[in-house]
């Protein structure tokens, strides 16, 4: 079997601050990880890897310092690992990079394409599924458990409240969420090997897409501008006993009709 | 001169760390009072490939460099210190010693599994009776036939209870004194081969630190490592490998101890600010932070003079000297920052100063210590 | 595509379990604001297999056309199915604006029919207008939740965006009757590569907290599995629901149904009491627009105690029972 893993390099948002005087995000020094969602796509196909036999290969779109996902993402236990970088996809949207994601998937066999279901910086959850538009092959979001049968996958897909069995044909797109599983961490022996294999690093040439479907160019959605929230109006901020404090809130509640 | 990191050092670093924030950490108060040795995280361990890190691939080992091996005992002992001298025990003192000493089928036989944690390794060489002075070895080894025959007892070995490969050293030949000393790998579970007493200690509680008694014990002479009467030298030499890894170990918990102190600075206040403001604790915070990076140095010098071949006996002995005195110090500075919470359970920095105490103690003494570096410079 | 050919609002409609979604009404309203400010029609879409009863029922609110497609193979939410025949409607009508609701079958459904359409799609939108030039002004958070991103699609049709619910406000009923237009879309079963073979709902009560009036939630600061009882005296006592920040959730202390945050669910209650809560910006893009925040916390310095209208500096495990024992004998 043959499965792609699509990963993406994210800022840790969960360390990112605001400068309090600036009321800018402060970026720097801000560590850069694998998107969580992706971990658990990779995971998942790692375990289907062990249990069934299967070929990972891991691809990324991003600036050259995505390398070190794609590094990571070896010392865990993949087999493959493909840059795509190219100035001309700055700026792109979730429908060009989408594009080239899907013309990168297309240069390979694969029966699954595991993608995570969204990356903690864009946060829309677009890409996947725009992916397995462009690649003309069905798509399961919000996946939390796979099965892989003889005639295809069993999987199944979360709700709001419950989930889905569903039985799909390969090839077949997935997104994973953080629920799927628990990832396993790099192994020791594969990191030694991880920065002895080749990364290919394909760009847009490679790829043969006109260069108005890619970056800036390429996308329908542009950024009209962009604001940093304003942080509500000041509150009140109190110090007092544990009863005065009790007494302050129960008395703003009953203002406020609550209780 | 490169104070780098290469990206696979940064990599093991990386993993190691999370690791032992998610697996290590959560569970190191608990094991401290209940003196269980960490088993699920030892097989964690094992199946990351962290049990053998400076070994080939050959050998079942992870192909990588003794660096990274050292970064890998720091980063555990950051959290654990138990968890750093399990790892430090069986990798430097019984696996190292097979790679350098063993034959090819000891190397397969022993070496393999022991690299990939499928067993866990010991150092048996103290005794009631010999200590610092190693020498005076009363365990003996009769060779009868094709076997040997072993009776003695060791006390105070690391991963004691729990370890299935030994290395031990018996006296062969008394008449020949420290140049009758052998080296023998012994399994559990051989007869006439039992685990004594287990000590109750004041730190570093769930490791394993046992009796081990001889009695008629048989072993194959398959099993005498390196040549008769060459123990002594060898144990020596695989010491001087385990002090970089008890300095490690010591470096680490420095470094924890340090870690939650300027946490701790920051977040308490008294007299309406947090005392991290005050200047008195900002000096003594700086003293703290120096001394680590100044036995950071020596530790990653050893390892330096070890992995590129040169002697690295007193560069061994100074990094461990001066990262258990820091280990010593910063943990005790620790608890006066926590103030009277930093003696309770609730914090782990009393548990930091109890594991510290033994870094200056094991796998030679720091008077020992002092006696290789005096005896280097005066030679 | 010709940007001109585009005229008027259409809304996705979900419905579940035989009941309208109530972020489709919500966006239903929505779309009527667009629709006026740029005087066009407003129709709504319902997709499923003898679900006339929904599309009745959305007749009776505030749209101009309410169109309902029928077929077997609607019957469940399968992403091919019901790709196709949106596409065919929208391509049929030609909306130069679709609201879907931004729930999981939106966030699956949404992205399929804009790639397949090569348009553009905002996911997540909070703010929705039209500027001089009538294009829609979709504005969403970014970057965790800190950047207020302001985003256009000039040049491609329909403008697409999905939206959380909660976040707009339910339409109106109105008196006249809204003409339904029926269609039965010829669909293959063959053509359709996924199967559903069961659904199965959550086995205890499923909370829906997005519906409540009142959240207490708890963050780490709660300490341990066993304070959640605390928070959960004073919810009940208010007639609320409990909540928790991702943190909780992840120790396995409560479960994910409770989760507020990006990756969790948005809230806008009356009132939304965090405890323990250090106020991650993920966590406070799922809150911050509560009517009324209190914020109880050792940390002064926490980014939540900034953001709080009201922010008590303590411990939760005292102040928490107070305010319990307080309002209890208010009677």
């Amino acid at each position: 079997m043959n499965i792609i893993v699509c990963i993406k390099q994210v800022p840790d948002t969960t360390e990112v601050k605001i400068d309090p005087v600036k009321g800018t995000l402060i970026r720097n020094g801000v560590p850069s990880i694998i998107n969580p969602d992706d971990m658990n796509a990779l995971e998942e196909a790692l375990r289907i890897k062990d249990n069934h036999g299967a070929k990972v290969t891991v691809i990324t779109m991003g600036p050259p310092q995505a390398e070190n996902a794609l590094r990571e993402a070896l010392a865990m236990g993949a087999d493959e690992a493909v840059l795509i970088t190219d100035r001309a996809f700055a700026g792109a949207d979730t429908l060009a990079t989408s594009r080239v994601l899907a013309a990168a998937v297309k240069k390979f066999e694969y029966d699954i394409v595991f993608a995570g279901r969204q990356a903690i910086d864009g946060d829309t959850a677009q890409v996947g599924p725009e992916m397995a538009e462009h690649l003309g092959i069905p798509q399961i979001t919000y996946v939390q458990k796979v099965e892989v049968e003889n005639d295809g996958l069993k999987v199944e897909k979360a709700l709001e409240k419950g989930y889905m069995v569903m039985k799909t044909d390969t090839p077949v797109l997935l997104t994973a969420i953080k629920e799927l599983n628990e990832p396993r961490y790099m192994s020791a022996n594969l990191i030694f090997e991880a920065f002895n294999k080749e990364i290919q690093i394909w760009d847009a040439g490679k790829l043969s897409l006109s260069s108005d479907l890619l970056g800036l160019k390429g996308s329908p959605t542009q950024v009209r501008k962009s604001v940093t929230k304003e942080l509500k109006g000041k509150g009140e901020v109190i110090d007092m006993s544990p009863k005065e404090s009790a007494e302050y809130a129960v008395n703003k509640l009953k203002e406020k009709l609550i209780v | 001169m490169d104070f780098g990191l290469t990206r696979e050092q940064e990599m093991i670093k990386k993993m190691v760390r999370e690791f032992a924030q998610n697996e290590v950490k959560p569970l190191a108060a608990e094991i401290d009072e209940t003196e269980e040795f960490p088993w699920e995280n030892v097989k964690k361990m094992a199946r990351y490939g962290l049990m053998g890190i400076p070994f080939p691939t050959k050998y079942g080992g992870a192909g990588g460099d003794y660096l990274s091996y050292i970064l890998a005992v720091e980063e555990l002992s950051k959290v654990c210190a138990t968890t750093g001298v399990i790892l430090s025990a069986h990798t430097s003192l019984c696996c190292g010693c097979i790679y350098e000493n063993g034959n090819e089928d000891q190397k397969m036989k022993y070496l393999v599994p022991l690299n990939k944690g499928e067993l866990v390794g010991a150092f048996a060489l103290t005794e009631p009776n010999a200590g610092t002075d190693a020498s005076g070895q009363q365990t003996v080894a009769v060779k009868d036939g094709d076997e040997y025959i072993l009776n003695g007892s060791k006390i105070f070995i690391t991963n004691g209870a729990t370890a299935d490969v030994f290395i031990v050293f018996a006296m062969t030949d008394r008449s020949k004194g420290v140049r009758g000393i052998t080296a023998f790998i012994v399994e559990k579970g051989t007869k006439g081969f039992s685990v004594g007493k287990v000590e109750e200690k004041l730190g570093i509680r769930a490791s394993s630190t046992a009796e081990l008694i001889f009695e008629d014990c048989r072993i194959p002479e398959e099993n005498l490592l390196g040549a008769e009467g060459k123990g002594f030298g060898i144990a020596m030499k695989t010491l001087d490998g385990g002090r970089i890894g008890i300095a490690a170990q010591a470096l680490g918990i420095a470094e924890g101890a340090l870690e939650e102190s300027a946490r701790y600075m920051k977040e308490r206040k008294q007299f309406g600010k947090p005392i991290a403001r005050n200047q008195g604790m900002q000096w003594m915070i700086a003293d703290m932070d120096t001394k680590v990076e100044a036995a950071r140095g020596l530790v990653y010098k050893a390892v330096w003079m070890k992995a590129n071949g040169y002697r690295y006996s007193m560069d061994a002995a100074r990094a461990k000297l001066y990262a258990a005195e820091v280990a010593m110090e910063i943990t005790t500075k620790a608890i006066q920052i926590f103030g009277g919470y930093g003696y309770t359970k609730e914090y782990p920095v009393e548990r930091m100063f109890r594991d510290a105490k033994i870094t200056e103690i094991y796998e030679g003494t720091s008077q020992v210590q002092k006696m290789v570096i005096a005896a280097g410079v005066l030679s | 595509m010709n940007v001109n050919e585009y005229s008027g609002v259409m809304v996705f409609a979900e419905h579940n379990d035989g009941l309208l979604e109530k972020v489709s009404l919500e966006l239903v309203g929505k779309g009527r604001e667009i629709a006026k400010k740029l005087d066009v029609k407003l129709s709504a879409v319902v997709l499923g297999y003898n679900s006339e009863n929904i599309a009745d029922e959305l007749a009776t609110y505030d749209v101009d056309e309410v169109i309902y497609a029928n077929s077997e193979e609607l019957k469940d939410y399968r992403t091919e199915p019901f790709t196709q025949v949106l596409c065919d409607i929208i391509n049929e009508k030609k909306p130069e604006v679709f609201f879907v609701g931004a729930t999981y079958m939106g966030r699956d459904l949404a992205p399929r029919i804009a790639a397949r359409l090569e348009t553009g799609l905002t996911a997540d939108c909070t703010a929705l207008d039209i500027d001089e030039k009538r294009n829609l002004l979709m504005t969403r958070p970014a970057f965790g939740g800190n950047l207020m991103a302001t985003i256009i699609c000039e040049n491609n049709r329909p403008q697409m965006s999905t939206v959380r619910p909660g976040v707009f406000s339910k339409a109106e009923k109105k008196d006249s009757e809204t003409p339904v237009t029926v269609i039965e879309p010829a669909l293959k079963s063959e053509d359709m590569k996924t199967k559903v073979i069961e659904i199965v709902k959550c086995a205890k009560e499923c909370v829906d907290i997005s519906e409540a009036k009142v959240i207490v939630a708890c963050g780490r600061g709660i300490g341990c599995k066993e304070n959640i009882g605390k928070a959960k005296e004073l919810a009940d006592v208010l007639g609320g629901t409990l909540g928790a920040s991702r943190a909780v959730v992840d120790n396995k202390w409560i479960d994910k149904e409770f989760q507020v945050g990006q990756t969790g669910k948005t809230v806008k209650p009356n009132l939304y009491v965090a405890c323990g809560i250090s106020g991650a910006i993920q966590h406070m893009a799922g809150m911050q627009d509560s009517d009324y925040i209190i914020a109880i916390n050792k940390d002064k310095s926490a980014p939540i105690m900034k953001m709080a209208d009201l922010a008590i500096v303590g411990d939760l495990n005292k102040v928490l029972p107070e305010m319990v024992k307080q309002i209890k004998e208010l009677g």
